[in-house]
């Protein structure tokens, strides 16, 4: 092969991107588009496999045989689109097994959603419905992502999180339907998860650091400000539809500019559990290392029988 | 197979339909290949989407090298007579 300057595979590099031509796991790239992409998709892992938690919680108690079905089919989902991230960002040479130990010595991060507590059978509801309703906001440009195989996943799970959201929502509408009670219990729950849905999209724009360089190389097709009111936008009209409020005193529809103005994001809080001082951080991660240490023993017996099964098959 | 405790990667290919080729989906860990195929179900075909799977470990397949594609696949680009367009059939002639 002839000798090409690391400019020259730079200039070729941005020019399949400008062009919207996917970048594949054994094309040449840059080694910070490699570092981003790990970054964000095992984050993004992390994130579906620790959201499992506070839903998983919830199975044994839910209401009635239908809702523990869903639920069980929901947040075995969750299990899948982790896989489907894990398997994405093995293909850019990430080690699968040092990822996960990267969460659990908490060098990676995941959504700080997953470490508010889900204390009532109405946060089922006000997760699928706001969480996952923020995650596909999210997700949904993420299928136009530059790297091939983060977008070819993107599809999938977005496919499937429309699902969750209507189950979610589902969920919300009969409670705020129901008895007194009920509606309260709905209302409390949209009270605890609204501020921190916003916060999933994460920090401003002019405090994103991430941001400009992701928006080049097409990782990223929407910054955290867009795609925020864009969330805002869609969510406030469903809560009035169930007669609930979302807890905004600022919030009023704003005519001029066609959207909602919202009042302002407690950011202390969001670098706060960030940080890991939230009210579940180390509860999360202290489940995920028991999960991975106990099942130690079932990796490696399964691992000895097959080896075993292959040598007999090399014998006969 | 090599001692290494950690779970091999396989390659996953689903077959959408009888009549369609199966086509790569994605890729997961498993022991071995009946684990393999079970985790290929669970993962990728929990709505219906597929009737057959087929899995390869990575380790197995073997690929042209993006680097090279350019001269790799040269040869089809400068062939354009391969394609009907190249010829000129009077518009008269028809079922051609």
């Amino acid at each position: 092969m002839s000798e090409i300057s690391l400019e020259e595979l730079q200039k070729k590099f941005q020019n399949k991107i400008d062009k919207d031509v996917k970048i594949e796991p054994r094309d040449w790239m840059p080694d910070d588009y490699r570092k981003t992409l790990i970054r964000q998709i095992s984050q993004h892992a992390h994130s579906e496999v620790v959201g499992m938690l506070p839903e998983g919680n919830w199975i044994t108690r839910a209401p009635n045989l239908r809702r523990k079905a869903v639920l069980l089919a929901k947040v075995q989902d969750e299990a899948g689109h982790g896989l489907y991230l894990y398997s994405a960002c093995e293909t850019l040479g990430a080690d699968r097994e040092q990822t996960i130990d990267d969460l659990h010595s908490g060098k990676a991060k995941y959504s700080s959603i997953f470490n508010y507590p889900a204390i009532s059978w109405a946060d089922m509801g006000a997760i699928g419905w706001l969480v996952d309703g923020a995650a596909i906001m999210n997700q949904v440009p993420l299928c136009r992502c530059s790297y091939g195989p983060y977008a070819r996943a993107m599809v999938r799970v977005c496919k499937e999180e429309s699902f969750h959201q209507r189950q979610g929502f589902e969920i919300i509408m009969v409670l705020a339907k129901g008895t007194p009670a009920q509606k309260e219990m709905a209302q409390d729950a949209l009270n605890r998860f609204w501020w921190p849905s916003l916060m999933m999209f994460g920090p401003n724009d002019a405090e994103s650091k991430h941001t400009k360089q992701s928006m080049d190389w097409k990782i990223k097709r929407h910054t955290n400000d867009e795609l925020r009111q864009m969330f805002v936008d869609v969510t406030v009209p469903q809560a009035e539809s169930i007669g609930l409020t979302v807890p905004d005193k600022d919030l009023k529809w704003n005519e001029k500019e066609n959207r909602y103005d919202y009042g302002k994001i407690d950011w202390e809080e969001f670098w706060q559990v960030v940080k890991g001082n939230g009210p579940c951080n180390e509860d999360r991660i202290r489940v995920r290392k028991k999960a991975k240490d106990d099942g130690l023993w079932v990796r490696e017996a399964a691992m000895a029988f097959s080896q075993k099964r292959n040598n007999k098959a090399k014998v006969a | 197979m090599s001692n290494k405790k950690e779970w091999p990667l396989w390659e996953v290919f689903i077959r959408g339909k009888q009549g369609l080729n199966h086509k790569h989906v994605g890729s997961l860990r498993a022991s071995d290949y009946k684990m393999a195929v079970d985790n290929a179900r669970d993962v990728y075909t929990r709505r219906s989407e597929g009737v057959s799977i087929w899995v390869v470990e990575s380790s197995n397949l073997y690929a042209s090298d993006p680097d090279e594609a350019a001269s790799f696949f040269e040869p089809a680009d400068s062939k354009i007579y391969r394609h009907p367009t190249f010829y000129d059939v009077p518009d008269d002639i028809s079922h051609m």
